[in-house]
């Protein structure tokens, strides 16, 4: 705000086209400040005491917080599960959306239902699709039933409730609602790319494959990157769907940082703890956007991030 | 529509290029494409159709087939204590805290993303790069990490327990997305019709108002609806800020009523199904608008 009266100052002259502006970008901008800006910033002051949320803010001890973080297992479990959803979804979630995205690149009848039908998820809440595949995977359930009934009885598995296995049951569910947002993106970013470029290819005499390996891919590059940036920060945050499916649980074996940040204050009353913890994940948060931003957005066009149309 | 021949230019045009698409379709790559695209739509499609059949059936019949889709016999009871009966009130008052939340949000947020979007895109003072970094900025960082301070100051602003106290904060976490999406597009519209409009004696907010919001017509669509999905979807910070069933919105209250009837397990579906069909209704709506706008921006946040 200053930094807007202090040029008016000096060019008092158009002074209108200053209180233009002002009326313009103030609300947008204190709006942001109050909501967005500032509990970030309060998040770090809070990090540094120790709080219950309610007393005096008087507490004050360093770094401590974070040392206990660091320290503990059960936050240490919540970060290596966070990093096993963005593994996951980097191996399996982001190709899978990818060949998708190719098939149904292809023209052919009922191409625009399948695209409908597979991006559908996308706009269902994560805890309504927690309710429901809870109630799917309970024991005896439908997908235990259904696997009995083709003969796949040995399969049958505590889904939600065996430690060992409950972050890959909502890694599978996670993807049940998400590979669709990356296919359309993909299949924009296929759209985009010039038909007459692999014409030109197979005419060279390049099989599909070479054509997709050489021409198509790498143009698709800043695409799949914006994908895999989307996909990264998605996994980071992940909340909603868990809390739902199994409150972090079985002891623990699901928790995120987001989990175990919401725990400890809203459970724990450690308000400075969880706010360290919600650091912690903003600077995870910032690690990829910068690394994005170093190494990938540099190399590619503005266009793929914020261009309209495409 | 017609099948075309443009993926076979390679070979022949006209007769030979539709017959080569015809065998291609037909290949046995071709059929096992169509095999996966076939198994994933079932994927997509058994939990929704699980749960909306589930609605239809008694517990007994969930706990007795669990494996059979259809209801041996068709109960309409859950669905309708929802609708009208017995869990109605709850419900609806739920539905429409759901709308005011998101009406606020969407409202406040295209207004103010609309101001600061076209001071972005169509004039020039020192900062501004800055500034628009500074929302930019809002996209690159998980918004969870924002909640426990978030709970403090609604709490100190005195709008805790209150639907005010989700709907300034979505709105300001959607601002980031709904500005980067609009500014290229305040962009596109040509200076020459700022300029005609400034010599007829237009103001900067007559024009922004009278020309430029009714041309991007179209992008504010695509903002709204997005924002519409977002604020809709929203559970962590409803979570954190609203108390008891009044106040819940419903992603929450589907939850809470899960949890509370867990025993119940086909009212639970029931209740569960009723809350999601706005969000289905609104999808076969305003699939273009959602898919243009994800895909212009890029964006999730």
């Amino acid at each position: 705000m200053t930094a807007i009266s202090r040029p008016a100052r000096r060019r008092s002259g158009p002074s209108t086209r200053w209180l233009t502006i002002g009326l313009f970008l103030l609300p947008a901008l204190i709006l942001y400040a109050v909501f967005v800006l500032l509990p970030v910033l309060q998040a770090m002051q809070y990090s540094l005491y120790k709080w219950n949320g309610l007393a005096p803010l008087t507490d004050f001890v360093g770094l401590q917080n974070y040392a206990t973080a660091l320290g503990s297992k059960t936050f240490m479990t919540s970060v290596g599960n966070n990093l096993l959803i963005v593994v996951l979804s980097l191996a399996i979630q982001i190709p899978f959306s990818l060949a998708l995205a190719v098939l149904l690149n292809r023209r052919f009848r009922g191409r625009a239902i399948f695209r409908l039908l597979f991006f559908l998820p996308y706009v269902l809440s994560e805890a309504v699709t927690g309710i429901v595949f809870s109630l799917m995977l309970q024991p005896h359930s439908v997908v235990d039933s259904s696997l009995s009934n083709v003969g796949l009885g040995a399969l049958v598995q505590d889904w939600l409730g065996d430690s060992t296995l409950v972050m890959v049951t909502l890694f599978v569910i996670i993807s049940w609602k998400y590979f669709g947002f990356h296919m359309i993106i993909m299949l924009a970013g296929l759209q985009g790319i010039p038909r007459e470029l692999e014409e030109a290819a197979y005419i060279d005499g390049a099989s599909r494959r070479t054509a997709f390996r050489y021409i198509t891919l790498p143009l698709l590059g800043p695409t799949i990157r914006v994908s895999i940036f989307l996909s990264i920060i998605g996994a980071l945050q992940l909340f909603d769907m868990v809390w739902v499916m199994t409150g972090g649980g079985p002891v623990n074996a699901s928790s995120t940082m987001a989990i175990a940040m919401f725990k400890a204050g809203f459970r724990s009353h450690q308000f400075g703890y969880g706010s360290a913890l919600a650091v912690i994940l903003f600077l995870c948060g910032l690690a990829v956007a910068l690394l994005y931003q170093r190494y990938v957005l540099r190399r590619d066009t503005e266009g793929a991030v914020t261009a309209y149309g495409g | 529509m017609a099948t075309s021949a443009s993926r076979t230019t390679d070979t022949a045009v006209g007769a030979d290029a539709r017959r080569e698409v015809r065998s291609r379709r037909l290949s046995l790559p071709g059929l096992i494409a169509f095999g996966v695209l076939i198994l994933v739509a079932v994927a997509i499609l058994f939990p929704l159709v699980y749960a909306v059949l589930g609605g239809f059936k008694t517990n007994g019949q969930l706990a007795a087939n669990p494996g059979v889709l259809l209801p041996t016999e068709w109960v309409f009871s859950n669905y309708t204590d929802v609708l009208f009966g017995e869990y109605a009130p709850t419900f609806w008052r739920q539905a429409l805290n759901s709308v005011i939340v998101a009406g606020i949000a969407v409202a406040l947020t295209v207004a103010l993303a609309s101001g600061a979007a076209f001071v972005f895109a169509r004039m020039v003072f020192p900062g501004r790069e800055a500034f628009y970094l500074l929302f930019v900025f809002g996209l690159l960082f998980p918004s969870a990490v924002a909640i426990l301070p978030l709970y403090i100051l609604v709490r100190e602003l005195g709008l805790s327990a209150n639907l005010l106290g989700v709907a300034l904060p979505q709105a300001a976490f959607a601002l980031p997305l709904t500005i980067v999406i609009l500014r290229p597009f305040f962009r596109s519209i040509p200076v020459e019709l700022e300029d005609a409009a400034r010599i007829d004696g237009c103001s900067t907010f007559g024009f922004f108002w009278r020309i430029l919001l009714p041309l991007a017509r179209p992008a504010l669509a695509t903002v709204s609806v997005l924002a519409i999905v977002g604020t809709w979807n929203a559970f962590f910070l409803p979570l954190v800020i609203l108390n008891g069933a009044d106040q819940w919105t419903l992603p929450l209250g589907a939850m809470n009523f899960s949890t509370e009837y867990s025993s119940d397990r086909a009212r639970v579906l029931a209740y569960t199904v009723v809350s999601i069909i706005p969000a289905i209704v609104f999808y076969a709506f305003a699939e273009r608008q959602i898919v243009s706008g994800l895909t212009s921006g890029s964006v999730k946040g």
